[in-house]
């Protein structure tokens, strides 16, 4: 996925990876470091929360918890690379598009997710994809990441083995 | 209606320590917001909030405002005076007035004890209390532990030291009801005269000598002293009283520590607290008014909305 950013990127320039937060935001850490590994230059990271920007606050029940948004610097004009680890209704990313929005006007957005399990609800496609699995509306997916879960994993809960 | 604070923020006496954590640690992101080119988020989009004054303020008003304003609400300010409330008309029927113009919150600011709670119980709305009397300021108060917590990274056993006219401060009450549940310990140095005759029964020490609080202390909150105080015969004189209990530098030098200074505002230079000590590098007035508008943009948030109802049906379209 690292290298697939790059090369959409044509290379590191004006490059800025933005994790959404929680997985997001390690994954996108993991993406920065093999970059550089492979590249040898450090790209600047950002974490976006969305919270605030979801279309569905006014419905949902207790608040959700807010994280921090971190955006140290200037993306006016920045090729900006959005990641996340599940893409399913697209409603997260088009919280995100609007909160980056508030932040300034990038050359170009594109996304990149872990996994695509389908169901879109809006016109929102990834540009990097890790893998895509056709998942059933009630069935979940559960990316983990060593720094909050323990270990790296994606398991796939069907809906008839409950939760 | 009911989120996770219930229906109103009335003071920080009914709150759990988990529901102070809870908006302490909610303010924590909305500090960023602030920091933007562009200070808005979409959040109340469409919630309509009445900001109900009855008393002067400039400090709390226009942070609440703020508050409002960055998540994007829409906000209408009343104040007493120019309002039908000068014609005479009760507060009961100001806010069921403008109720029925179908508002979302009210933050009401009253010079009687208990007029937040007395609104509450009568409107549908979310009721805010900016400060009933001398019963509680809660945001204040709040903002005084996200203030403290900024800088020793803990409450818990912290020594906080409440300074000056306690008698009246409603600032006071809901300092000392949110450190306590916080886990702070806390004091109060004063004149006897500007004391609550059972404030011991609220778990406070009680300091007569403003050189014992600061010897004690990890921070000093310094009330303001207000002025028509001294007319009505509790302090001789404001000579003499910042003779006796204001905070000045040769004080806090003696203490051979760092003492954090914090000041509810507005000062009075001279009287509880010396310019030198207002304006040193060991005060945190200014961070307590930028992180105002933090906590207020919390309270906003979390009593807000999520209306329960409408969660199951949310929950099938607000995946990822």
């Amino acid at each position: 996925m690292a290298d697939e950013i790059v090369e959409l990127n044509d290379g590191t320039d004006d490059l800025l990876i933005v994790g959404i937060q929680r997985r997001g935001v390690q994954l996108a850490a993991r993406i920065v470091s093999m970059i550089a590994e492979r590249e040898h230059v450090t790209v600047p990271q950002g974490a976006l929360d969305i919270t605030l920007y979801r279309d569905d606050l006014q419905t949902v029940g207790p608040r959700p918890v807010v994280g921090p948004t971190d955006i140290p610097w200037d993306i006016d004009g920045k090729h900006v690379v959005i990641v996340d680890d599940v893409l399913y209704t697209g409603r997260t990313v088009r919280a995100a598009l609007d909160e980056l929005a508030d932040f300034g006007r990038p050359k170009r957005i594109a996304l990149a997710v872990l996994i695509d399990r389908g169901g879109r609800e809006l016109p929102i496609h990834a540009d990097v994809v890790g893998k895509t699995l056709d998942v059933a509306p009630g069935g979940r997916i559960d990316v983990m990441v060593t720094e909050l879960d323990g270990r790296d994993a994606v398991v796939q809960i069907r809906p008839e083995a409950g939760t | 209606m009911t989120g996770p604070l219930g229906k109103d923020l009335l003071g920080l006496e009914p709150l759990t320590g988990e529901q102070i954590a809870l908006i302490l640690d909610t303010a924590e992101p909305f500090k960023e917001i602030s920091e933007r080119a562009i200070k808005k988020v979409p959040t109340l989009r469409g919630a309509t909030i009445v900001n109900l004054f009855f008393e002067a303020s400039t400090r709390t008003r226009v942070s609440f405002e703020f508050a409002e304003k960055r998540l994007s609400a829409d906000t209408v300010n009343v104040a007493a005076s120019g309002s039908s409330v000068s014609k005479g008309e009760t507060l009961v029927d100001t806010a069921r007035n403008l109720e029925a113009m179908r508002i979302d919150m009210v933050v009401i600011r009253h010079g009687a004890s208990g007029a937040a709670q007395f609104l509450a119980d009568r409107i549908e709305s979310n009721v805010i209390n900016a400060g009933d009397g001398t019963h509680e300021h809660p945001t204040q108060g709040l903002l005084d532990l996200l203030t403290l917590r900024d800088h020793f990274k803990k409450l818990e056993g912290l020594k906080v030291c409440i300074c000056g006219d306690v008698l009246h401060s409603r600032v006071a009450r809901s300092n000392i009801w949110g450190l306590t549940k916080m886990g702070a310990q806390v004091a109060v140095c004063g004149p006897r005269s500007l004391l609550p005759n059972a404030i011991d029964e609220m778990g406070v020490t009680i300091f007569d000598h403003i050189e014992d609080a600061i010897g004690w202390a990890d921070a000093l909150n310094i009330l303001r002293l207000q002025l028509e105080r001294m007319t009505a015969g509790y302090i001789p004189s404001l000579r003499e009283y910042n003779r006796v209990f204001g905070v000045s530098r040769e004080r806090l030098e003696r203490a051979g520590r760092d003492i954090l200074i914090l000041h509810p505002g507005p000062m009075n230079r001279g009287v509880e607290i010396d310019s030198d000590v207002a304006d040193g590098p060991f005060s945190v007035i200014l961070n307590q008014v930028t992180n105002g508008v933090a906590v207020r943009m919390a309270v906003l948030y979390l009593l807000s909305g999520g209306r329960p109802e409408l969660a199951e049906a949310a929950k099938h379209g607000g995946g990822r």
